[in-house]
């Protein structure tokens, strides 16, 4: 029963670990695996120092920091927002409603931010233009708005569902904590403080861990559908950037270098920060 | 006495043993209340324009900003869609590839969580790791595009549904809910005479209905949704899915209009029609939300808070 999964992980996750040797070799589809010449280091030496790297880092890692520093938190502000509503009715549609964004894919995504944003007729690029005057802006093509714009997305996308996890932990929270805390004195805020918000500590742990490992992963099809030929500088991320290396170019090897230097740092950072939870006294994932 | 019924009396009032009844923490909760209900209109509202976009005339879409309700009814932007040829055929690929695929996700995750369920598995640590392993590392973009190639696989409906047959993350969770089911009653199958098939089909099987039931919404959802394989392993035009269609149509650029430029007819709704695919590509998935909604906070949970 374990062969037809087993064979799956062969063919389709394990057998491009292998492809990984072609970052090493100049691959030549009609010479194979095997048959192509071995380069050593050359493809990674070309990222290093060639004019990209720079500009893919940076763009990276900004992105990444606005994640951290917006898209993390916030299903977590919601969930213990939603913790504290008394009426139940309001708690249960709020969260229906919140989660169905998760459900759609990243093209309706796009195509809706699109319909919002864009100068001919988009709502929203229209409406801040009666608020603020002054030039019609299209704020999918600029460069300077394409960041605020990709974390708007995902904070529309992921923020609900993202809330599961920390509503779960929460309902987890011992309700005769909060009875001593009572007689102990403490108010609504000191609850909070003192009982809730450690309650939920191991899941922010866990969920930190996991989306360390992935920060360099800035989602390719969402950066993708953003991308256009006018906001590119501030765009282009490795992901993307292998696509058009690899798949629009054909340069196998580099491309498959570039993603490889993305996958051994996502490695990293996932021991990395689960080390780190450990040494803080935390649990960590392994 | 007066006192004691007054100390009494508190908890009792406020219902919850959580929260005083001060003025501070009333005036919270009418704020939290207002924020999260704006918070949920901000989620939905530019789906319910969208869907009344679709049903509105191009020249209200062009002078009305906003709107969830459209002055003049009209299904122009759908007739037309439903006329067209590229429309009905990825509907029906999309469809298609969403229904196999998931069946082939869905069996291929059971069958090979049940065995790694089995404590005494021989060899099971290693399989283990290999499928944790796949969690946090792989091959990347363009090492497994060129297996799918080497495989013939490209402009085959395959390449849209093998790669991701199974889902590392959902193996792992399913595998921890066949290790919570009761080792008894499998035993007593066992000694009734079933062999291991029968026992995965007549008593584990049954009993995993609300997670067999999650994980295919979440694995029809990603196949539904998915972009990326259509651009990397599809080029035929003939074989686009929905969300193909809907980049085409939608895209601030030059591939919108060399889809277009497909549409033969002279007069078509353009405007209308971009909101129209948005629709057909966003509701179906939409329709199975609610049914499946109560199992899924549930079959989410069984694998992330235990170990």
């Amino acid at each position: 029963m374990l062969l037809p999964g087993l064979a799956y992980f062969a063919l389709f996750r394990y057998a491009p670990m292998y492809g990984l040797s072609i970052a090493f070799k100049d691959y030549v589809p009609f010479l194979g695996y095997s048959g192509s010449q071995w380069v050593g280091l050359k493809h990674f030496e070309e990222l290093f120092t060639g004019p990209d790297f720079g500009r893919l880092m940076v763009n990276t890692l900004v992105l990444a920091l606005l994640t951290v520093l917006f898209v993390f938190p916030a299903p977590i502000v919601v969930a213990l927002l939603l913790n504290e509503l008394r009426l139940n009715v309001v708690k249960r549609s709020v969260q229906s409603l919140i989660y169905i964004p998760h459900f759609l894919s990243w093209t309706i995504v796009a195509s809706l931010t699109y319909l919002l944003f864009s100068a001919d007729f988009g709502v929203l690029a229209n409406f801040i233009h009666d608020i603020v005057g002054g030039r019609q802006t299209d704020y999918v093509a600029q460069e300077e708005w394409f960041r605020p714009i990709i974390i708007l997305q995902s904070l529309w996308k992921q923020t609900g569902w993202g809330t599961i996890i920390y509503l779960a932990a929460l309902a987890g929270v011992d309700t005769q904590l909060y009875e001593a805390a009572r007689v102990d004195g403490a108010g609504r805020w000191r609850q909070f403080w003192h009982i809730t918000l450690p309650g939920i500590r191991p899941a922010i742990v866990v969920m930190a861990i996991l989306t360390s490992g992935h920060l360099l992963d800035t989602g390719f099809e969402q950066i993708w559908l953003m991308t256009t030929s006018l906001n590119r500088s501030t765009a282009d991320v490795f992901d993307t950037f292998v696509y058009y290396v690899g798949i629009t170019q054909g340069a196998f090897s580099y491309s498959t270098a570039v993603g490889m230097f993305k996958g051994v740092v996502g490695l990293m950072l996932i021991f990395g920060s689960n080390w780190l939870a450990k040494r803080l006294g935390q649990r960590g994932l392994f | 006495m007066a006192l004691d019924t007054a100390a009494g009396t508190t908890p009792q009032k406020s219902g919850s043993v959580r929260h005083y009844d001060s003025a501070s923490s009333r005036v919270f909760d009418v704020l939290n209340v207002v924020v999260l209900l704006t918070l949920a209109a901000v989620t939905v509202l530019p789906l319910l324009y969208v869907l009344a976009g679709s049903f509105a005339t191009e020249s209200e879409i062009d002078s009305r900003s906003f709107f969830l309700w459209p002055r003049n009814f009209v299904t122009d932007a759908y007739d037309y869609m439903f006329s067209t040829d590229v429309f009905i055929r990825a509907l029906l690929t999309t469809v298609g590839v969403t229904a196999v695929g998931t069946l082939v996700q869905v069996m291929l995750t059971l069958t090979m969580a049940y065995p790694l369920a089995k404590r005494n598995l021989p060899g099971r640590a290693l399989a283990l790791n290999v499928v944790i392993f796949t969690l946090v590392f792989s091959g990347g973009m363009i090492p497994t595009y060129l297996v799918v190639r080497n495989m013939g696989l490209l402009d085959s409906y395959w390449a849209l549904i093998l790669p991701l047959a199974i889902n590392p993350f959902y193996l792992m969770i399913v595998k921890s809910f066949f290790q919570e089911l009761p080792e008894a009653l499998e035993e007593a199958a066992r000694i009734d005479g079933c062999n291991e098939l029968a026992v995965f089909w007549r008593i584990v099987l049954p009993l995993s209905k609300p997670i067999i039931a999650t994980f295919s919404l979440f694995y029809a959802t990603a196949i539904w949704n998915d972009y990326m394989s259509p651009l990397l392993y599809i080029n035929d035009e003939s074989k686009w899915t929905l969300q193909v269609l809907v980049r085409q149509l939608t895209a601030p650029n030059a591939d919108s209009e060399n889809v277009l430029s497909q549409l033969d007819s002279p007069t078509f709704p353009q405007q209308g029609l971009k909101f129209a695919v948005i629709v057909l590509a966003t509701v179906p998935i939409l329709l199975v939300y609610p049914f499946l909604q109560k199992h899924f906070a549930k079959g989410v949970l069984i694998g992330s808070v235990k170990e």
